[in-house]
């Protein structure tokens, strides 16, 4: 009975991190896609000038930010990784949608802005997981939008 | 106030130069939105509770900046930068910085 807990649990967690996971990510990336073509003319910049003879208009702080977290079955994956070394596949992509749903929502901040100058974007881990894994991370995004004048 | 992260104000002209000011604030979280972002860490994805927190947390830091550039006689904050420390397991502080300018 206990041996059955013992394997079941965690083998049910690696299942329903797998399918939740699964579904989850494809439908954050979805909305990451659709958002990220809205703002296709709105580009983010590390520069810190802007082209010569354009008269701007306003100037603003816009700062965008998310924690996400890995599932329990890329924790489980990772796991073996960690032996072996190399890369961490599996949370390259939980990381990636952080970056771009930070920046999304960095520009949704200022939804009118031509251009995002000085774009920086940092990554702090929030809590350690066990076993030294990557519990979960906040990506934040900001930069200056500027607006032209018309 | 206008806020930039860049060393001007686009479009405007520096007329005076206060110098460094600075917001910062240590935030813990609460239990509740800890429990649940432990049963959400199981399928992964956003953490809304601290997503929610952290960015509390950074709007006050950056207030707090703003009140000290006021109270310079400053109405715009320039190079602005944010940085983020873990205090403890379930604590951190969030510090924000700038140059405090006057601008016309």
């Amino acid at each position: 009975m206990w041996q059955f807990i013992e394997v079941g649990v965690p083998l049910a967690l690696i299942l329903l991190g797998f399918f939740a996971g699964r579904l989850a990510e494809r439908n954050h990336y979805t909305s990451i896609h659709k958002r990220e073509d809205e703002f296709l003319s709105q580009p983010a910049a590390t520069t810190k000038t802007i082209e010569e003879g354009r008269e701007v208009q306003s100037a603003e702080l816009a700062v965008g930010s998310v924690v996400v977290s890995v599932d329990y079955y890329k924790r489980f994956l990772s796991a073996f990784r960690m032996l072996f070394g190399g890369e961490l596949r599996s949370y390259a992509s939980v990381l990636d949608r952080g970056k771009r749903e930070a920046i999304l929502r960095m520009k949704e901040s200022s939804p009118t802005a031509d251009v995002y100058l000085n774009f920086r974007m940092e990554t702090a881990t929030i809590s350690k997981g066990k076993r030294k894994a990557i519990g979960s991370v906040e990506v934040v995004a900001y930069s200056t939008a500027i607006k032209f004048k018309a | 106030m206008i806020i930039t992260n860049i060393e001007t104000v686009p479009g405007k002209r520096i007329v005076e130069n206060y110098g460094l000011v600075q917001g910062s604030t240590i935030r813990a979280k609460h239990f509740g939105t800890d429990l649940a972002a432990s049963l959400k860490n199981l399928v992964g994805g956003e953490l809304k509770g601290y997503t929610e927190l952290l960015q509390k947390s950074r709007k006050e830091a950056m207030e707090r900046a703003e009140a000290q550039a006021t109270e310079l006689g400053a109405n715009a904050l320039i190079n602005v930068r944010f940085a983020t420390a873990s205090v403890a397991q379930g604590a951190a502080e969030i510090l924000c910085y700038g140059t405090a300018v006057k601008v016309e």
